[in-house]
């Protein structure tokens, strides 16, 4: 079938391309070890009993998923750079006209992303147990899966709005106008269950705070929960949103 | 037969409720084995024509023909048949990434033609011969100078050997002498292999160089279309220009119903003359001039250039324009 070999075409040279400069990878491990390192010790006397309503367990269970958000967040929202790179450079353009698939050229980008974000996503878990966090094995190849699944989702918008407005002063805020709030209300830091009641209400809106609460209850072993279930059926939800709506703007005629 | 048939190819652009007619309902056609050259400044709608042909825009009017595939219809059969360059000027580039090797960038695109497996190195090599690029298979784009990226740009819209190739300014920004050993490869491409080649260019000179046949675009609408002798020729005519001891004025009353005199122009204290066939015009007039007790100062005859037949057909240099940053036909819209 010529679009999976034209995605796995696109997907290897953006492989290739991340391999000759993996500094961003690094880079973007970076920000969620520090604050394993530096936040996650204040976390462990907060749970430890100093805020009522922390759910009890290891604080590093709870931290962890929250940063893998974060990770997927930051990691994902950003790739709509890289496309505009390439547009100056005149890849996209190039690509375009050849025979390959239009869509190939957002699904072999978004799977580049996807493999980075679980190989960073890896390396993070793996910090997070030598910083003393403890989960079952099949909570966190769940969690992997939801990280791969924002990562689709936010990667496929972030290059639409990318190749849309072709302009990183139009990109750069809107980003931050977008993440930012998404990664507060979707409780990183702190279970939202401690804020007030409006606040939850905004938080109940977010598409993220479903998908962490699954995480959270994978760690802890809770599978066939209805936390799981509608965290599956969110982050399903938003990945088939953000993808049809980036496939369109892809195989449009104009771009 | 026509490798390009377009009738009424029609772009408009809507912004901030401003609609700009970028192309206004062109008419080409062009045969196997040209070397078409479209002629037009900044702004004309050169790119936003080349564009829509190579199935980059979708025309809001119009139908055509590419490399016998309908346009409209069928865009990736007209994709599978041309090759396509676009323009690198400033900081847009040509398609190719300066992150990667020259080797995995032809790799890449052969993969993308679909050329089989076993064809491309033998491909690549061909193509590194005819162009120039061989033994730079390792070195990244980035390093290449001016002139060898410009040709790999070009070798990636010739891997799968098309009939049709669109080069979108292809010289713009080089050196004079990468300039016009690139026009020896363009001249080569047509030469061995017969191909088709549609240019766009804003330099008279190129297009006076290379190209059978020109077409010149302004304001979205061919004005001008011919050889380039035949352009200067129809729309030219010679310019002879002179000063005589009693003043232009005085020579202009004499000379203007003189044959084959189309215009006459003072300035300064010159009269400036554009004069079918100059060189015979030239003895008659020096006779007339005499007659009237004109003593001549000074005379000069001139051949046109692509210039003033671009002055004479949009009423404005070429030159002016050039040295713009973007066009305004690249940026895109909608």
């Amino acid at each position: 079938m010529s679009f999976a070999r034209d995605t796995m075409l696109i997907f290897r040279r953006q492989i290739k391309l991340s391999l000759r400069n993996p500094a961003w990878v690094i880079i973007g491990l970076i920000q969620p070890i520090l604050y394993l390192a530096f936040f996650g010790p204040l976390l462990s006397k907060v749970a430890a009993g100093a805020v009522t309503g922390f759910p009890p367990g290891n604080s590093y269970s709870f931290f962890v998923p929250g940063l893998l958000i974060q990770l997927g967040l930051f990691g994902a929202a950003f790739v709509g750079f890289t496309i505009i790179a390439d547009w100056r450079y005149g890849v996209i353009e190039r690509l375009r006209v050849t025979p390959v698939s239009r869509l190939a050229i957002l699904s072999g980008r978004v799977l580049r992303d996807v493999v980075t974000l679980l190989v960073q996503g890896i390396v993070l878990v793996l910090a997070g147990v030598a910083f003393g966090m403890r989960a079952p094995l099949g909570g966190i190849l769940v969690s992997l899966w939801f990280i791969g699944i924002v990562a689709i989702s936010l990667s496929a918008i972030s290059y639409t709005v990318g190749l849309l407005t072709k302009s990183e002063d139009v990109l750069a805020p809107a980003i931050n106008m977008v993440v930012v709030p998404l990664m507060l209300l979707s409780g990183i830091m702190l279970p939202m269950t401690l804020g007030p009641g409006w606040l939850q209400g905004i938080a109940r809106a977010t598409p993220f705070r479903y998908i962490i609460d699954a995480m959270r209850a994978g760690f802890a072993g809770h599978y066939l929960t209805t936390i799981m279930l509608e965290g599956v059926l969110v982050a399903t939800g938003l990945a088939v949103a953000c993808l049809w709506i980036a496939g369109r703007a892809f195989i449009r005629e104009n771009a | 037969m026509a490798i390009i048939e377009a009738r009424g190819l029609a772009r408009t652009f809507t912004s901030r409720k401003r609609t700009v007619e970028a192309v206004r309902g062109v008419d080409l056609t062009v045969s196997g084995g040209e070397i078409v050259g479209f002629l037009g400044p900044n702004g004309a709608g050169k790119t936003t024509t080349l564009r829509m042909l190579t199935t980059l825009l979708r025309p809001t009017a119009g139908t055509a023909t590419v490399a016998g595939a309908d346009l409209l219809a069928d865009p990736v059969e007209v994709r599978r048949r041309i090759g396509y360059v676009a323009q690198a000027i400033g900081a847009t580039g040509g398609g190719s990434d300066p992150n990667a090797t020259v080797g995995e960038e032809i790799t890449l695109q052969a993969q993308l033609y679909r050329v089989p497996q076993g064809e491309i190195a033998e491909r690549t090599a061909r193509l590194a011969r005819q162009l120039d690029l061989g033994g730079l298979d390792d070195r990244l784009v980035k390093t290449l100078s001016g002139g060898q990226r410009r040709r790999l740009d070009i070798s990636l819209g010739l891997v799968h050997s098309p009939r049709l190739v669109f080069l979108d300014e292809p010289t713009t920004g080089l050196d004079p002498q990468s300039r016009s050993n690139l026009w020896d490869h363009i001249r080569r491409l047509r030469e061995d292999l017969g191909t088709t080649i549609f240019l766009t260019t804003h330099y008279l000179d190129e297009a006076d160089a290379l190209c059978d046949r020109i077409l010149v675009i302004d304001h979205g609408k061919i004005v001008a279309e011919g050889s380039p002798d035949e352009l200067k020729r129809r729309i030219s005519g010679d310019v002879i220009t002179l000063s005589v001891s009693g003043g232009p004025d005085a020579a202009k009353g004499v000379l203007t119903a003189h044959d084959g005199v189309r215009d006459v122009t003072v300035s300064g204290q010159a009269l400036r003359l554009t004069v079918d066939h100059g060189e015979e015009a030239l003895p008659g007039m020096l006779r007339e001039l005499d007659a009237a007790g004109l003593a001549l100062q000074s005379i000069q005859l001139a051949r046109p250039t692509l210039d003033d037949v671009f002055l004479t057909v949009t009423g404005r240099s070429l030159r002016e324009d050039a040295p713009q940053a973007a066009p305004p036909d690249r940026v895109p819209v909608g």
